[in-house]
């Protein structure tokens, strides 16, 4: 394994990467896959890639193309500290000041937040992974070259076109699930400088991965969707959708669009449309047989409840997240409540509490807790054994360690699964691990990021799955069931199950929590879920 | 004339570590409303929901609905991590063993401190009756408690220096970092050795603070006592001052890392207070400088934010 010697390396070694991984040396996983030997290669980054953009470790996230003259080099530096400044601008970066100066101030560099991370564990505990590696380097910088304080003080670094371009890459290399943050016994939180770090990176310099801004935010806020779907082909993916669902429940269902006056909004993560039809289609069946009034918006941004600046970029967060209330607003809904989705959770529900004010301060609610309470009512008939199968469920960072929603699904999952069928994932609720997607890596795939994110990022997630499971057969006819309330990490767990074959291997499937509900409804014909790779 | 700098001295620390920490708090106080960026379990939260980590966010339609917010439960999370270090124990044993007893020798240090503050007063302005049951007693109580929270403060202080320059943590120790804990391991050694040699029943330093708090700078011991008494007061008086300069202010800033963001979940409900303080955030100019982001340094938040639409 390579790794870095000390902070100071970060500008020197040009062209070579920091770190690399050994996948030989990684720590084994649970059977059946607990042989390294025979898990799947790492695809090695082209030399194309090392050639034009700055090298950090095996993979590329940001795509930064190496300077080709020196004013580029200084250009590079000089926008990196402005933006700096910048977040400790009160007119800049009043949105985190204080998190952000707390932790560029008190961080005791202890090390407890070490082992909370996932990446710096899977990764053999390399160096460069370390939760307060790249936040020592912007510390550094800092302390050195903007408050021209003494390198005996806070530490030294040289700062270079390098320095500055493998810290934005590196700023790429976390999930920003705060599980270090949580560990912290001052309450310094690394993972949001993290998330600084891709601030200046975004809002000052213009460096984003292009899936997230140029694919993502920016997508959604010209056509309404980072999936490219229109108002028009968003109802009519619903229509077929509510046909397919009605075929398989044989109950008809229409979903109903922009209903003024009703009592709830719900806002899909627009990738449930595309790539999981049936999720959509169980909330629909499942909205309309507990006799809700609810609709979808067919308005631009109010089909699609991502958003993508909460990784990123606070003003392209409160683009969306305004364009939601206003949808909203229009409508004159009593609340949204928002779909399987973790982050759209935390953007529009916590993060957007202090940007919504007047008439666009419209109440928001999980829809985790609409289940809970259609549940609670009594109003479904639930049969259990349909769900006759083991079931564990994954947490969703943003929903519980960063909403404190935890209990909702449970209740959910006891009402619909036979006892003794649900196993805990080891650890769970708020000491959860992050699926390996959170941050944007689910839908990030240049160059073989995927599979750094595979063996890096959703590895401890994978670990997860397979030690709750370890107790059933591993026969790919047993089917197991990970229930995953949220798209991004729906996502990241099918390219992980995918990944490793894990459904042919060992018959472990995915799926969110309405599915699970819908497939013990006694009104509805058995066998939604159905089992098959997708 | 020894003596005297040690009162002056004395005197410049005490009013220099009050006004810095004052200053401090006020720092962390009067920084802008910040978005919400909690992190669970919150302490305060009722209803049995901070033992998971749950929220209000939990209840269907949490907005119509009285919070419930325990103080008991914020309590009972604070003073356990406040005199026994609980997160760094839980998440890091190996530093916890030297860093427990390092923090709280300074508390028995401050404990004796305060009390010979309290004793000096009484005895100083008290009438004899009550001032001579005092000073007799302290000087029982303040050798075991000054005496441990030496002992404890120096073995702390040193594994801690040790523990810096071990592998994992020496990239990530600057010079001040080890100069910081040396700082203690002097000032706490001399007071150590002075206490020991010179001064076991405290009634040097018990004078001493007596006259402090009474104002009346009288010489205390000429000789060599007296001496390391002075050296002593003077360190002790230039490390209290120094504290609240430096990171390990952290005292003063893990009150608001706590309260003011990690536990940190008011909601800004229609109507309310917050709504106005919002308004006047989003009000404010914004400078950065990608193409993206639309402004020119007159553009405020909401001007920005509304930017996209115009397109």
């Amino acid at each position: 394994m390579k790794q870095p010697d000390s902070v100071k390396d970060m500008g020197k070694k040009p062209g070579e990467p920091l770190a690399q991984i050994n996948q030989l040396e990684q720590i084994p996983l649970p059977p059946p896959f607990d042989k390294l030997e025979d898990e799947p290669q790492f695809a090695k980054l082209s030399d194309e890639a090392r050639e034009k953009y700055v090298v950090l470790d095996d993979t590329i996230a940001v795509n930064i193309e190496k300077p080709k003259t020196k004013e580029d080099e200084d250009a590079l530096v000089q926008g990196f500290l402005s933006g700096l400044e910048k977040l400790f601008s009160v007119e800049d970066n009043w949105t985190f000041l204080q998190p952000f100066e707390m932790s560029m101030e008190h961080c005791a560099k202890c090390q407890s937040c070490s082992d909370s991370c996932p990446i710096y564990e899977e990764s053999g505990q390399n160096e460069l992974y370390r939760p307060i590696y790249r936040s020592e380097i912007l510390r550094r910088i800092y302390f050195k070259y903007i408050k021209k304080a003494s390198p005996a003080l806070h530490g030294d670094i040289d700062l270079n076109w390098e320095t500055v371009a493998r810290l934005i890459e590196l700023s790429y290399r976390c999930n920003l699930c705060r599980r270090c943050a949580q560990t912290c016994p001052i309450g310094a939180d690394n993972g949001l400088l993290s998330r600084e770090i891709r601030k200046i990176a975004s809002m000052e310099m213009g460096i984003v991965p292009r899936e997230i801004h140029d694919d993502g935010s920016v997508l959604q806020l010209e056509v309404g969707s980072s999936t490219g779907m229109t108002p028009m082909i968003v109802k009519d993916n619903i229509e077929f959708i509510d046909e397919d669902t009605a075929e398989r429940t044989g109950v008809p269902i229409e979903t109903p669009f922009d209903v003024q006056g009703a009592d709830i909004l719900l806002i899909h993560n627009a990738g449930e449309i595309m790539a999981w039809p049936e999720n959509p289609g169980a909330f629909a069946t499942l909205f309309e047989a507990a006799g809700l009034s609810w609709t979808l918006s067919s308005d631009v941004v109010g089909y699609d409840g991502i958003n993508y600046g909460v990784w990123y970029d606070d003003v392209q967060f409160a683009r969306v997240a305004v364009r939601h209330a206003q949808v909203a607003k229009k409508l004159g809904v009593k609340k949204i409540v928002l779909g399987e989705c973790g982050h759209a959770h935390k953007a529009l529900t916590v993060i957007a509490d202090k940007v919504l004010t007047g008439d666009l301060n419209i109440p928001r609610e999980s829809a985790i807790v609409t289940m809970r309470d259609i549940v609670r009512s009594g109003v479904l008939k639930l049969d259990k054994s349909r769900n006759d199968f083991p079931v564990t469920l994954h947490d969703p960072c943003n929903m519980v360690r960063l909403m404190g929603i935890v209990s909702p699904q449970r209740e959910v999952i006891d009402a619909v699964v036979p006892e003794g069928r649900f196993r805990e994932m080891a650890p769970h609720g708020v000491e959860n691990y992050c699926c390996g997607g959170g941050s944007g890596f689910a839908i990030m795939s240049g160059h073989n990021f995927q599979d750094w994110r595979h063996r890096m990022t959703g590895r401890r997630k994978f670990r997860q799955i397979l030690d709750s499971f370890q107790d059933e057969s591993m026969d790919p006819q047993h089917y197991k069931y990970v229930c995953a309330p949220c798209s991004n990490c729906k996502g990241q767990i099918r390219d992980i199950i995918n990944y490793y074959d894990a459904f042919e291997k060992a018959g472990i499937y995915y799926g969110g929590l309405v599915e699970l509900i819908v497939n013990a409804m006694e009104d509805v014909q058995p066998g939604f879920i159905d089992w098959e790779w997708h | 004339m020894m003596t005297t700098l040690a009162y002056v001295v004395a005197y410049l620390g005490i009013v220099f570590f009050v006004i810095a920490c004052i200053a401090r708090f006020l720092m962390w106080a009067k920084m802008p409303m910040h978005v919400r960026w909690e992190l669970y379990p919150v302490a305060h939260e009722g209803g049995g929901k901070a033992e998971y980590g749950g929220s209000y966010l939990e209840e269907s339609e949490w907005w119509s609905k009285k919070r419930q917010v325990s103080l008991w439960g914020e309590l009972k999370v604070m003073l356990p991590e406040i005199f026994f270090l609980v997160a760094l124990r839980e998440h890091n044993k190996k530093l916890w063993t030297r860093s427990f007893p390092f923090h709280f020798g300074i508390y028995l240090v401050g404990a004796a401190t305060a009390l010979m503050l309290f004793a000096g007063l009484i005895v100083g302005y008290g009438p004899d009756s009550i001032g001579n049951p005092v000073a007799q007693l302290m000087g029982w109580v303040l050798p075991v408690l000054a005496g441990a929270g030496l002992v404890l403060g120096i073995l702390g202080a040193v594994g801690l220096v040790l523990r810096r320059l071990a592998r994992e943590l020496s990239d990530y120790t600057a010079p001040a970092d080890l100069f910081n804990l040396i700082f203690f391991i002097v000032a706490f050694g001399v007071a150590l050795v002075t206490f020991v040699v010179f001064d076991r029943d405290f009634s040097m330093v018990g004078s001493f603070v007596t006259n402090l708090v009474t104002f009346n700078l009288a010489p205390i011991n000429d000789g060599t006592a007296g001496l390391m008494l002075v050296l002593s007061v003077v360190l002790l008086a230039v490390l209290v001052a120094y504290i609240p300069t430096t990171h390990m202010s952290h005292f003063i800033g893990k009150y608001f890392a706590y309260h003011s963001i990690r536990w940190q979940d008011d909601p800004n409900l229609p109507g309310g207070k917050q709504e106005k303080i919002i308004q006047e955030l989003l009000s404010r100019p914004v400078t950065w400088s990608a193409p993206h982001i639309g402004a020119d340094g007159k553009k405020s938040w909401l001007d920005v934010t509304l930017e996209d639409q115009k397109k």
